[in-house]
């Protein structure tokens, strides 16, 4: 564990004066060449990286017209400098989005505007150099992708569209993120992020079944690569044995157990997470997508559902159809793909579920909005359907459930400080310290309301299960 | 014809097509950059109506503004609908007879100045007092708003302090319009107020004055949600396809 401090929790939120460069240390490990190469991008720093660099940044804000409409729109009003978890956890201004944008747009001002050409010092435009490389590389890994901040801009401006931007000119001149590339090589080779070939698969499955006979007495099944089943499963490859992220998946084929309804899982489509999206390669995120494709295909199966993964609902929800579809080939009854969450509410709606809420009555519970579920997708077919359609469910399955504060949850949630390609051990002081806003609206309910856990989508740093031990974050439902 | 004339015209000819030509560049330009992939801020509007009366609240009422800062909007209000209030006071000058709805607003329009300035004033004030907007502030940030305060300020100073021939004003934009040139009234305070506002023209396109265009075509928050049901292929994207 690095050396740093883990914030305190507060009474009451605090937005913290600025401390100037507090986080320009915090950097993730840089890919080698052959995480790079696999990817299909330079294994070291380019010779002419400035032009190269130059020349991606053209190209982007001529194939992405809201990179273009959001370098040119910002008034540097401020309403967004307190909307970040990560300056709200450090303090760093450079955190602020506003700011965290500034250290490309000056980039663009400086090469592609004529105020920036000819006025550089009015307009605080600025040449790219290694300093401002280096910049980037460690600023544009503290943004979570999360989106709070385009909410609460008033043209929309979306930091997350400028980080993705950021890494992959980052990327094609040879500085990507280890952690990242090395996850998209392993599901380009082996199917998940996890590096879980196919016998591992099998064992694992089949060790949950045996797991879930001695506890219910009943045999659910966990099916893997069974063809002619109803419905494909893609879920996160942590769901496969991270605790507590298996139970999520038990929880799913006991669902489908109790539904009767036939499903798989996919060898090739292990991995419902499509870390393409953080890197902003569309390239990637699309050869990602088309392992679901391809799956569905070669299974036969007639649906597809998700399982919880709050960055991979997005990919899924918003930009799987466009990127693999048409799913013409699938059942027209069921839209293109379906959250397990979506499924399982339709189920309960139907009274196909036999739920025993008095066996929750232990915990107190409350429920973490995950970002992107939050502000980049939805579920059911009504607007918000992803705020009421997971709070139905449990509420369905527990006596006890409080929300956290209202400016903490819905479409202002905070994020958990560990998405959009920041969920590595190298960026543990940043996760921790992003994850403050969320960890005071959780104190909050539960001193208030008692809650004992907190039912997330989110990946949440154990530092924080550690130190708050009346709380198991680390646990969903 | 009068030397300050001859300025004047051509200062305002030139503002006027840079400001046209340079939002129409900007404009063609964003319409015809392609948005590959769905990425409205949710929960978003379903159906195309939806969009419509999301993107009216967000003109009308700054929606996303109110939910982020209370004094950012307050301040931002004032300005952009006092400005829009003295802008339309000053169709008068530009039409002959001067249609009836401009008339009944003249009154209004006088208020709406102060409110202009006043929210100048508290935006502003934001720039040197919050630690954070002082961090992102330029030096252009700040040349801005002391160019639309100048602004505001001179023509409030030709209601107040020291009156101009309007009816010789009317005479000189008229006469711009239809190409008949007449001689400006050679009034200082008018003079900068009017070289003020040619300013602001020119540099609107090259500015961050693009968010009043720019908001118009902002994914975020123009897009229908309705991804799974339609495909959103750009044509760059559509050609991996046929890889």
């Amino acid at each position: 564990m690095a050396d740093f401090e883990t914030p305190e929790l507060k009474e009451y939120p605090v937005i913290p004066h600025l401390q100037e460069g507090v986080m320009a240390h915090s950097r993730p490990f840089v890919a080698k060449e052959e995480f790079q190469e696999q990817l299909g991008f330079p294994g070291e720093l380019v010779d002419n990286w400035e032009q190269v660099a130059l020349d991606k940044m053209k190209e982007l804000t001529g194939k992405y017209r809201g990179f273009q409409v959001f370098l040119d729109s910002c008034v540097k009003c401020g309403a967004c400098t307190d909307k970040c978890h990560y300056y709200l956890g450090t303090s760093d201004p450079k955190n602020m989005p506003v700011a965290r944008q500034d250290l490309l747009r000056k980039v663009y001002r400086r090469n592609f505007t004529f105020a920036g050409k000819y006025f550089p010092k009015l307009v605080g435009a600025v040449d790219l150099t290694k300093e401002v490389l280096d910049d980037w590389y460690s600023y544009f890994h503290q943004c979570s992708q999360c989106r709070r901040c385009s909410v609460f801009c008033p043209y929309g401006i979306d930091t997350a569209e400028i980080s993705m931007a950021a890494r992959e000119i980052m990327d094609c001149v040879g500085v990507g993120q280890k952690y990242c590339n090395e996850i998209i090589g392993k599901v380009y080779k082996i199917g998940n992020n996890l590096g879980l070939p196919q016998p591992a698969l099998l064992d694992t499955l089949e060790g949950l079944e045996e797991e879930v006979e001695e506890d219910t007495a009943v045999k659910v099944r966990f099916p893997l690569d069974e063809k002619g089943a109803d419905i494909l499963v893609v879920t996160p490859s942590a769901d496969f044995f991270a605790e507590p992220h298996v139970d999520g998946l038990i929880g799913y084929a006991k669902v489908f157990h109790e539904a009767g309804i036939s499903w798989t899982l996919s060898s090739h489509a292990s991995e419902a997470a499509n870390f393409g999206m953080f890197i902003g390669s569309y390239e990637n995120m699309r050869k990602v997508s088309l392992r679901i494709r391809e799956a569905a295909l070669d299974l036969g199966v007639k649906r597809i559902v998700m399982g919880e993964c709050g960055h991979a609902w997005r990919v899924a929800y918003s930009f799987l159809n466009t990127l693999a579809g048409p799913f013409d080939f699938l059942d027209p009854k069921y839209p293109v793909p379906q959250h397990i969450l979506e499924f399982t509410h339709d189920l309960i709606q139907r009274d196909a579920l036999t739920l025993d809420k008095s066996a929750n009555d232990d915990m107190v519970l409350t429920y973490h909005d995950s970002c992107n579920v939050a502000r980049a997708s939805r579920m059911g077919s009504r607007p918000g359907g992803q705020f009421t359609i997971p709070r139905d469910v449990i509420r369905a399955s527990c006596n006890h459930f409080f929300d956290m504060p209202q400016d903490t949850i819905h479409e202002a949630t905070y994020c958990c400080g560990g998405g959009g390609g920041l969920l590595t051990d190298d960026l543990m002081e940043l996760r921790v310290k992003g994850a403050l806003p969320r960890m005071e609206a959780l104190k909050q309910v539960v001193e208030e309301h008692g809650v004992t856990h907190m039912n997330r989508h989110g990946y949440f740093s154990r530092r924080h299960g550690k130190e708050r031990s009346d709380v198991s974050p680390l646990r969903r439902g | 014809m009068p030397f300050l004339t001859i300025v004047f015209a051509l200062l305002f000819y030139v503002a006027t097509a840079l400001l046209v030509g340079g939002l129409a560049y900007k404009i063609r330009q964003y319409a015809k950059t392609p948005a590959p992939l769905k990425i409205p801020t949710t929960p978003a509007p379903v159906t195309r109506s939806g969009v419509v009366l999301r993107m009216f609240r967000e003109l009308a009422f700054f929606e996303s503004l109110f939910k982020s800062n209370k004094w950012i909007w307050l301040f931002g209000y004032l300005f952009h609908f006092g400005m829009l209030l003295v802008l339309a006071r000053h169709l008068r000058y530009f039409t002959d007879p001067v249609w009836t709805w401009v008339e009944l607003i003249q009154p209004f329009g006088l208020y709406a100045a102060f409110a202009m300035a006043a929210g100048l004033a508290g935006l502003w004030a934001r720039r040197f007092v919050v630690d954070r907007v002082r961090y992102i502030s330029a030096l252009s940030d700040h040349l801005m708003l002391a160019l639309l305060m100048a602004i505001a300020l001179t023509g409030l100073a030709m209601d107040y302090l020291s009156h101009t021939d309007i009816v010789a004003l009317k005479a000189f934009f008229l006469g711009l319009m239809y190409f008949n040139w007449q001689p400006i009234p050679e009034d200082p305070v008018l003079l900068l107020h009017l070289a003020l506002v040619a300013t602001l023209m020119i540099i609107f396109p090259i500015s961050k004055l693009l968010h009043a265009p720019g908001v118009f075509f902002s994914p975020t928050r123009n897009q229908v949600d309705n991804p799974r049901e339609q495909r959103h292929l750009a044509p760059w994207a559509a050609r991996l396809e046929n890889k």
